[in-house]
């Protein structure tokens, strides 16, 4: 299985790809997962590749290869449509940060489900950032998205509450809690 | 993250850790025995010094101001007899190139090993330079791990080597193994080595005769290598089909693996010197061979020169790095199946919200100057609306551009200045200024202190006060180290005060001789930060539509329906409302 997590650097984007890691490789998977840091933490693209199977080679999915894409911004979302798979499922997160080209007025904010459409029909726009911010936290948008995409994954509910506890401080454990809950209730069909 | 405990494959429990190669590279080193550990901040190198810091406490872990001093000091840990680990990123191994050409002439006590980050595609990098040819130009073994797992193995196994042939060894990674994760079974730890003082003048004063008596020890190293490599457990043959055999290292053996299953693998864990008995034996087993390796031919060059005819890069391309497709592509002779890709607005990277960098390069921008610049985050003003860094070449290089520049044009005829952070000044700009200094230089020089290596991810060096491991120690005195170098006019000023900063930047500029304006204010992604972090709002009655903010290139700053409108990103700096001459940007949401 190979799943493709893209946004913008600052969306904790890491921090979910590492969760599903741990969470696969608890229910006894290889994984192997790629991401770039450095310069795209400046607020450039961000791509985090997660493959997990009884044995992974190539930390990175080949083209045509990916299962599911999890994208936390729109724009995002069709930047790297060569690694979709007919017919793989894509989630994107409702929100929008404009590119500098967009910010300077140069260019206008494309809508991008047109691009998707081409390659499947199985595409889920999800309103995470507004669930986050209803919660009272934006930034708590990764932990929604990754409630979402847990039920799309073989392992049980309560193997995502391992990875959490085992991973994050204490004092944040309720709230992640919290927000995983809610994005397992987001319905797609 | 926790230890995660399973059975492995011979039925006994292990202790499994998701780990990215460089987490599992400080881990090897905890598992070798080694004790004292040296570097300087370089993606994608830089995880490796921290996590030994945050996790290894029993492991000496310093950030030396360049790659040269990590070197060195590594260099007198393993003399003392200390197992040892110096880190950097590709173009660092330039700059400790000098004592690396030597090093391997000396008698090295405690295992040395030098981890080089290589960086293919450039994610972060001024070139895309292959280090493996400093391991054949300073005639020192190489170690390539191609998974997390190969990564700390590899390393434990590079202090082995080390001590067994008495050499430096070169553990050579890239960056998706660096920065990529993957499951790793634990190991247990070999103990460290006591250090004793001993005296090898023939081994370690390498004057004229002594260093002649030891170039023949090297050659004759590198010959027992040769065998050795032949036999290493690190090298292996992995028969499939024997319609095509692939030899490969690193991370390409995984990408060929991936794309190409049924092919026969010659598959090199020690790849220098190359095992040339066991490629000769692989080469005859197959009836196409492949070498697919990243960047140069390395070893498809060495494989050539033994006389066997192989494919290479004529099919694969010497630039950027490989991936399953590409190199699937490339053996079965078919084109490259990618797509249209639709044309998206890109999104590089850029100065954050509330950078001071922003204000002092606009400045210096208004002011018409040249801008010599350097490594670090200000080399990202280069990008447009900005447009404000004219030069960018290594660590160190804009001050002497800017010297260089400023001589030939003579006295007041062009305005040159170069930018420098911090930290790249205490790696390799002093020596730069001195320079400027000693030749009557004219040149404005702008040292951009942020108090951290910004780009790297906010590291700690000798202007900090603070070490790796966050103890309290010197904080240099940057004003008075200026002064000491021989420049004359010295000012530290508050980037944020726009007026007053160009006012400084006016009279630096028409000062006679060499000037230094200390930019003075946190990386706004620091906890120290002196910025309110709350966004200011536009008044778009106001709002005249001129793009004078616009211009300072901010993230926060949106321009939609013939107005500016600021974003939530906006940390509240104040910049912008400082240049708005309508005054329609203030206040607070």
């Amino acid at each position: 299985m190979n799943v493709l997590m893209t946004g913008v650097g600052g969306q904790g984007i890491i921090l979910a790809s590492d969760m599903l890691s741990e969470v696969m490789m608890r229910s006894g998977c290889d994984v192997k997962k790629s991401e770039i840091h450095g310069m795209a933490q400046r607020g450039g693209s961000v791509m985090s590749h997660v493959r997990f199977a009884e044995r992974v080679d190539s930390p990175l999915i080949p083209f045509g290869g990916c299962d599911i894409l999890l994208s936390f911004e729109e724009l995002e979302a069709a930047r790297y449509l060569k690694y979709l798979k007919k017919d793989a499922t894509v989630i994107i997160n409702q929100y929008r940060l404009a590119p500098p080209a967009v910010v300077s007025g140069s260019r206008k904010y494309p809508d991008v489900v047109p691009f998707l459409r081409e390659r499947t029909p199985n595409i889920h726009l999800v309103p995470g950032t507004a669930i986050a911010e209803e919660m009272g936290n934006a930034r708590g948008v990764n932990i929604i998205l990754l409630g979402l995409l847990s039920t799309l994954l073989d392992p049980p509910e309560s193997a995502w509450y391992d990875a959490i506890n085992s991973m994050l401080k204490e004092k944040i454990r309720a709230a992640n809690i919290e927000g995983f809950k809610r994005g397992r209730q987001i319905k797609i069909q | 993250m926790a230890f995660f405990i399973s059975e492995s494959s011979q039925g006994e429990y292990v202790m499994k850790k998701i780990l990215s190669g460089n987490e599992a590279i400080a881990r090897g080193a905890f598992e070798a025995g080694v004790s004292f550990i040296s570097a300087y901040p370089g993606t994608p190198s830089t995880e490796i010094l921290q996590t030994v810091a945050n996790e290894y406490p029993a492991i000496h872990a310093e950030w030396t101001p360049n790659e040269k001093v990590a070197l060195e000091v590594a260099a007198g840990a393993s003399y003392a007899g200390a197992r040892c680990m110096a880190v950097m990123k590709h173009v660092g191994v330039n700059v400790a190139a000098d004592p690396l050409m030597t090093l391997p002439y000396t008698l090295i006590r405690g295992g040395f090993v030098l981890v080089s980050a290589d960086d293919p595609e450039l994610f972060s990098s001024q070139n895309e330079q292959d280090n493996r040819h400093y391991a054949r130009f300073a005639k020192m073994p190489m170690l390539e791990p191609s998974t997390s797992q190969e990564a700390k193995d590899f390393m434990v196994e590079a202090v082995r080597i080390s001590e067994e042939f008495e050499t430096p060894v070169m553990l050579r990674t890239t960056t998706r193994i660096s920065h990529s994760m993957g499951v790793v079974e634990l190991g247990g730890e070999n103990g460290c080595r006591t250090p004793s003082l001993e005296r090898h003048p023939a081994e370690w004063v390498m004057l004229p005769a002594n260093a002649r008596a030891r170039h023949p020890v090297i050659e004759e190293r590198i010959r027992s290598l040769k065998v050795y490599s032949d036999a290493s457990p690190l090298n292996v043959m992995e028969m499939g089909s024997p319609k095509l055999g692939i030899i490969s290292s690193g991370v390409a053996y995984q990408y060929a693996k991936e794309a190409l299953p049924h092919a026969s693998f010659l598959k090199l864990g020690l790849s220098y010197p190359l095992p040339e008995d066991l490629v000769r034996k692989f080469a005859a087993q197959v009836d196409e061979l492949w070498v697919v390796e990243e960047l140069d031919p390395f070893m498809e060059e060495q494989v050539k020169a033994l006389g066997i005819d192989c494919h290479g890069k004529d099919r694969l391309p010497l630039c950027g790095e490989l991936n399953p497709d590409i190199i699937r592509g490339a053996v079965m002779g078919i084109a490259l199946q990618d797509g249209d890709q639709p044309d998206l607005p890109p999104r590089p990277p850029s100065m954050c919200p509330g950078c001071p960098h922003r204000s002092m390069l606009w400045a210096l921008k208004r002011n018409k100057c040249f801008i010599a610049g350097d490594i670090g985050c200000y080399t990202l003003g280069f990008l447009p609306p900005l447009s404000a860094i004219d030069t960018c070449l290594c660590m160190g290089a804009g001050i002497n551009h800017a010297h260089g520049m400023a001589t030939v044009f003579g006295p007041g005829k062009e305005k040159i200045v170069a930018v420098i952070g911090d930290s790249t000044f205490y790696h390799s700009g002093i020596t730069g200024l001195l320079n400027l200094a000693y030749n009557k230089g004219a040149a404005l020089i702008v040292i951009l202190d942020n108090s951290t290596t910004a780009m790297t991810g906010s590291q700690d060096h000798p202007g900090t006060g603070v070490t790796v491991r966050g103890e309290r120690t010197v904080n240099l005195d940057l004003e008075n180290l200026v002064r000491a170098l021989g420049i004359g006019w010295v000012r530290t000023v508050d980037p944020y005060d726009v007026k007053q900063t160009r006012k400084d930047v006016k009279e630096a500029l028409a000062f006679e001789g060499p000037s230094v304006i200390i930019s003075k204010a946190p990386c706004v992604l620091l906890k120290s930060r002196n910025v309110p972090g709350r966004a200011l709002t536009v008044d778009t009655d106001a709002c005249t539509g001129c793009k004078v903010c616009i211009g300072l290139g901010c993230p926060a700053i949106e321009f939609r329906d013939e107005k500016a409108h600021i974003s939530d990103m906006c940390v509240g700096c104040g910049v912008c409302a400082d240049l708005c001459a309508p005054g329609a940007i203030g206040g607070e949401k």
